[in-house]
């Protein structure tokens, strides 16, 4: 008894995870690869999330949905987010990057007070629920297995597409933009094209990664995209893992997960009488904080810095 | 209708002065250090709290417990500048702007460690609004009207009159110039922390008069800030006031066609007008 219920913990705490290395593999391309500063992932993954929910739910759940196949949910998560992302990226991608920054807080704000105001859409602040599972009785008691194995397959998935990209010319190019904007653009690059590229395509898989964890999960409501759990973490899981690299976004997710669980343990085992249930949760957000403050003095580059390929020399020869 | 929008106006300039004075500490940061500081409301958050302490606390007079607050939040900037930013500056600019992300999330969950989650007031019970030709103003209001008035004065004359403040717009307009004509950056970077972070804790205070307060009340009025900032032109302080006021009373009379709980997406739409039109601001500031 106690076995199964450490397994089905192992599992649940695996999916989540899958999930922040998503949202870490999207950051990796806009941040690791280009070097541009998204501050509203929450945005993203909560536009993913609500339009697969919204898309695939049966037309009797509250508030009325459209029964499509999963599959189906999943894709258009990844377009709207993308079509969200390209507005953002038409107004500020040509300007300083911190405007970036500051448009995407705006963008996610925006989103975030239409999740909770538009009720006919998104039934507010309760919440979305019933959201249907993959898989689920396919196999009598191994969905949640089953669905981890989705989960795992679409990191890969994706991990493959960014590893792909990274050695292309594309992915030069980004790189070239990170370094030096300039530079690229004189040896003939049209960079502010290869910007939104690469801010689209992160945003798509930010938007894929809400929507796998809008089927996982099975309820949605706009508290669990709060900026501090859909943004910061993902952030703190990308430069620990290593920004430009794809295994270190993934290393990253599993890791600073793990740390986050362990905060929990922590300040449940301090003194629970002397501290209010918010108390103990600032106290956590705390910690990450602070660790992320010690990663960026200590080891800016992360666990598995970037590797970028060798030149190659013909030349030499 | 008239006295309705009159009555809004009222409103929009209150609303306005806040954000103003928290406008003004973002433009200032960053017109002297090149990034923008996301932890400038949290820096508000803790100033209100900090007069929270004095005045409920130790039982402080309130002008007293606002000018401790002051110190304590331009204590707490310099702190954080010289332990963590400091070390940032030389590296990758955007490196810093992650960095006060992570520190603002710090100050408001330190803020919520020791006064907890729940809103609290300074004065509890009601306050009874003045009457004239129709419109209702609160004393409270009166106060952050005339702080506001008395601040901006002071930073008028800092900046114009003071060498420090001349050295501070002088590293706002070209930092290498500053520094090759003798200007010592370092302490201009510590008198740029003093001077945002004391507006941003008065605006705090003042946030705190006009609603009540609670952790997040700083995150919560950054979006408004950054809008009036970027509305200015980035960098300058006279801008960011003027920004603070036009994005206050467009987000108040905003109210007549549209529902309230979209006031901050107003603010997002003159900042998103102001990128595509003209990005350097009303006031042409740094790019």
């Amino acid at each position: 008894m106690e076995l199964t219920g450490l397994i089905a913990y192992v599992i649940f705490f695996l999916s989540l995870a899958g999930v922040y290395a998503l949202l870490a593999l999207g950051l990796n391309v806009q941040w690791g690869y280009t070097g541009m500063l998204n501050i509203g992932i929450a945005a993203f993954f909560a536009v993913g999330a609500y339009t697969s929910a919204i898309l695939t739910s049966p037309p009797t759940a509250v508030p009325g949905g459209f029964g499509l196949p999963i599959p189906v949910g999943l894709i258009s998560a990844m377009l709207v987010a993308g079509v969200l992302a390209l507005f953002i990226g038409l107004i500020t991608l040509n300007l300083r990057t911190d405007y970036l920054a500051i448009a995407s807080i705006g963008i996610a704000e925006i989103v975030r007070l239409f999740l909770k105001n538009e009720e006919w859409l998104t039934n507010g602040v309760r919440g979305m629920s019933g959201i249907p599972k993959p898989f689920s009785g396919l196999v009598p008691g191994a969905d949640a297995l089953l669905f981890l194995g989705v989960v795992v397959a679409l990191v890969l998935l994706v991990y493959w597409a960014n590893q792909r990209a990274y050695g292309s010319p594309w992915g030069r190019v980004l790189r070239a933009i990170r370094e030096k904007e300039v530079a690229a653009s004189a040896m003939g690059k049209y960079t502010l094209l290869f910007r939104l590229q690469a801010f689209v395509y992160g945003s798509c898989i930010m938007g894929l990664a809400g929507a796998v964890y809008a089927h996982f999960v099975g309820f949605i409501s706009p508290e669990a995209f709060d900026p501090l759990f859909a943004t910061f973490l993902v952030w703190v899981m990308l430069i620990a893992g290593g920004s430009g690299n794809n295994r270190g976004a993934i290393l990253g997710a599993v890791a600073i997960w793990t740390v986050w669980s362990l905060t929990e343990f922590l300040t449940t085992r301090i003194a629970t009488e002397h501290f209010s249930l918010s108390q103990l949760a600032a106290m956590r957000v705390f910690m990450i904080g602070l660790l992320l403050q010690v990663i960026l003095l200590l080891r800016p580059q992360g666990i598995l810095p970037e590797v970028p390929p060798k030149p190659i020399r013909d030349a030499d020869k | 209708m008239v006295t309705e929008v009159l009555q809004l106006i009222i409103y929009g300039v209150i609303y306005g002065s806040i954000v103003a004075l928290g406008a003004v500490g973002v433009s200032l940061t960053f017109g002297v250090l090149r990034f923008a500081n996301f932890a400038h409301g949290d820096l508000m958050t803790f100033g209100a709290y900090m007069v929270l302490a004095a005045y409920v606390g130790f039982a402080l007079p309130m002008w007293l417990s606002v000018i401790v607050a002051l110190a304590m939040t331009a204590s707490l900037a310099v702190l954080i500048d010289q332990t963590l930013f400091r070390r940032f500056r030389r590296a990758n600019p955007m490196i810093l702007l992650i960095s006060s992300f992570g520190v603002g999330l710090m100050v408001r969950s330190l803020v919520q460690i020791i006064w907890g989650g729940s809103t609290q007031v300074y004065d509890p019970g009601i306050q009874f609004p003045y009457q004239f030709w129709g419109l209702r103003i609160r004393p409270d209001h009166l106060i952050i009207l005339g702080g506001t008035l008395v601040l901006v004065v002071v930073l008028h004359l800092f900046l114009q009159k003071t060498r420090m403040g001349k050295a501070m717009r002088a590293m706002a307009d070209n930092p290498d110039l500053a520094r090759i004509s003798g200007i010592n950056t370092d302490r201009v970077i510590i008198w740029t922390w003093i001077m945002g972070a004391s507006l941003a804790a008065a605006a705090g205070y003042f946030l705190a008069l006009d609603s009540r307060l609670q952790p997040d009340m700083g995150w919560f009025i950054l979006l408004p800030v950054f809008a009036a900032a970027i509305l200015g032109g980035i960098g300058k302080p006279y801008g960011a006031i003027a920004g603070g006021f036009i994005i206050g009373i467009t987000e108040e009379l905003s109210t007549l066609i549209l529902s309230p709980a979209y006031k901050p997406a107003v603010a997002f739409a003159l900042m998103v007008a102001i990128l595509i039109f003209r990005p350097t601001g009303i006031f042409k500031g740094a790019r």
